[in-house]
């Protein structure tokens, strides 16, 4: 049967990594390539990176990074974060990555979606949510809503409504953040991600609150989610991945053992 | 040398740097005389079946893969390769390779898992084998690898003999097929780590008689 599947989530900035692994005897590395070779090896399921340079003339650095992780790493790994158009895609995905991830230029434009699921194939379309409780109005039935820039701005519009639209627009995966529960480590947004999960037919993976193996197990049953994003808890040291999967496999989640 | 048949399906890349990192000469490629010329074939690809079909008719790559199926080189599909080599596909009804016996069929759409959530399609993520019969190219492989895969689509090959592998997603479907000097996996082992390599590795050293 299908694993659940770990993804750390490596951040981006001008071709390092803003928060590099730490480990417990205090080593850093801040290199994304080393840090990619480093998870494929202690067994992650797939990579996520977010490229948070700000500047558009700097993205043939991140261009750089992916083309060299691909030479390194034989597990499928995801790109996002300034995902704009058509080219941008392209421009990931030749480099080498799997996947692309959008999901500012996704809401603002949601054509994107639909030509990136024709020109390169829905499994290569990742719709990126930030998504925020508002409580439950007309505009708002399920009370979440989706939010951009860094989660600043407010879209007026329904996660769950948008997630449903972006599955028929060809989105292949969606990857559901909260933007109440990142940088907490108090545990994965539960009730979203399985009101997200329950009600589209695509692969959705959890992100935003992970702080330790438990917070997995959680939204990997009752959160209903296929995939799991984790980033301090492995990032500095205090958990690494095969401890996160001998947890769950203890708990009877189905994980990939033996990488 | 070993050609990767490039017919605009999907991230070939991929497939040409596993292949250099094991060590091995391979050239992405859709020139006939280059693939006439290889010493071993391997068709990957990712997208739609009908979109497949049109590109390999449209520069002559049908034949050239026939061709070396009679030739007894050692040809690999992969993915969406995998379901071209069958009769048949579903998606977008498309007549396909007709190299091995069989049809390629969607996913049923309400398929549940043991616990009665849904499972989504397209199949994505990793998921181990069973029954792997023994056969050069799987040496070494065991129950508890696990593979990455992505697709909507499985191959039904109407020989279980044809059958190298099966694997468990809501239904068992033939996650290896294969027979003579043809092995095709619906999976990607350019994107399976450890067990992927080692398989993509047996596949280049594989002399079938």
């Amino acid at each position: 049967m299908l694993s659940k599947r770990i993804i750390p989530c490596l951040d981006v900035r001008g071709g390092t990594t803003t928060k590099g692994i730490r480990f417990k005897n205090n080593v850093d590395i801040g290199d994304p390539v080393e840090m990619a070779r480093f998870y494929y090896e202690a067994g992650a399921d797939e990579l996520v990176f977010y490229d948070i340079t700000a500047s558009h003339e700097k993205r043939n650095i991140m261009i750089d990074v992916v083309r060299r992780v691909a030479e390194t790493i034989f597990i499928p790994f995801s790109v996002g974060g300034g995902i704009r158009d058509i080219d941008d895609m392209r421009n990931v995905l030749l480099a080498g990555a799997e996947k692309v991830s959008i999901n500012s230029a996704a809401v603002k434009h949601p054509e994107i979606i639909s030509k990136g699921a024709e020109a390169f194939g829905s499994q290569c379309i990742v719709l990126g949510m930030d998504v925020k409780y508002v409580g439950e109005s007309v505009k708002i039935p399920s009370g979440y809503e989706i939010v951009i820039n860094g989660g600043r701005k407010y879209m007026g519009i329904d996660a769950l409504k948008w997630a449903i639209e972006a599955e028929k627009l060809g989105a292949g995966e969606i990857c559901l953040n909260s933007i109440d529960a990142d940088g907490t480590q108090d545990g994965y947004e539960l009730k979203l991600t399985s009101l997200i999960s329950e009600n589209v037919g695509i692969p959705l993976i959890a992100s935003g609150g992970a702080g330790k193996p438990e917070h997995l197990y959680e939204v990997l049953t009752k959160g209903k989610a296929d995939a799991a994003l984790i980033a301090s808890m492995v990032h500095y040291g205090t958990y690494t991945i095969s401890e996160i999967k001998a947890y769950l496999d203890s708990c009877g989640v189905k994980v990939r053992k033996g990488w | 040398m070993i050609a990767i048949i490039d017919y605009d399906a999907g991230n070939l890349a991929s497939v040409e740097r596993a292949v250099s990192y094991l060590g091995f000469k391979c050239i992405v490629t859709n020139n006939i005389k280059t693939i006439a010329g290889s010493e071993r074939i391997i068709f990957p690809g990712v997208g739609a079946a009908g979109a497949a079909m049109d590109s390999l008719k449209r520069l002559g790559l049908d034949s050239a893969i026939k061709q070396a199926v009679i030739d007894g080189k050692p040809i690999l599909g992969i993915c969406l390769g995998t379901q071209i080599i069958m009769e048949y596909s579903e998606e977008n009804e498309t007549a396909c390779l007709k190299i091995i016996d069989g049809f390629v069929k969607a996913f049923p759409p309400d398929m549940k898992s043991e616990d009665g959530s849904r499972l989504k399609i397209p199949h994505m993520g990793w998921n181990g084998l069973k029954n792997i019969k023994k056969h050069p190219v799987l040496s070494g492989l065991n129950e508890d690898d696990e593979f990455y895969f992505v697709h909507g689509y499985y191959p039904y090959p109407t020989d279980s003999e044809h059958i190298l592998g099966t694997t468990d997603y809501g239904i068992f479907f033939a996650s290896v097929i294969g027979f003579n000097n043809i092995i095709a996996t619906q999976f990607h082992p350019e994107k399976s780590g450890r067990p992927g390599l080692s398989l993509l590795k047996n596949f280049c050293m594989w002399n079938p008689c």
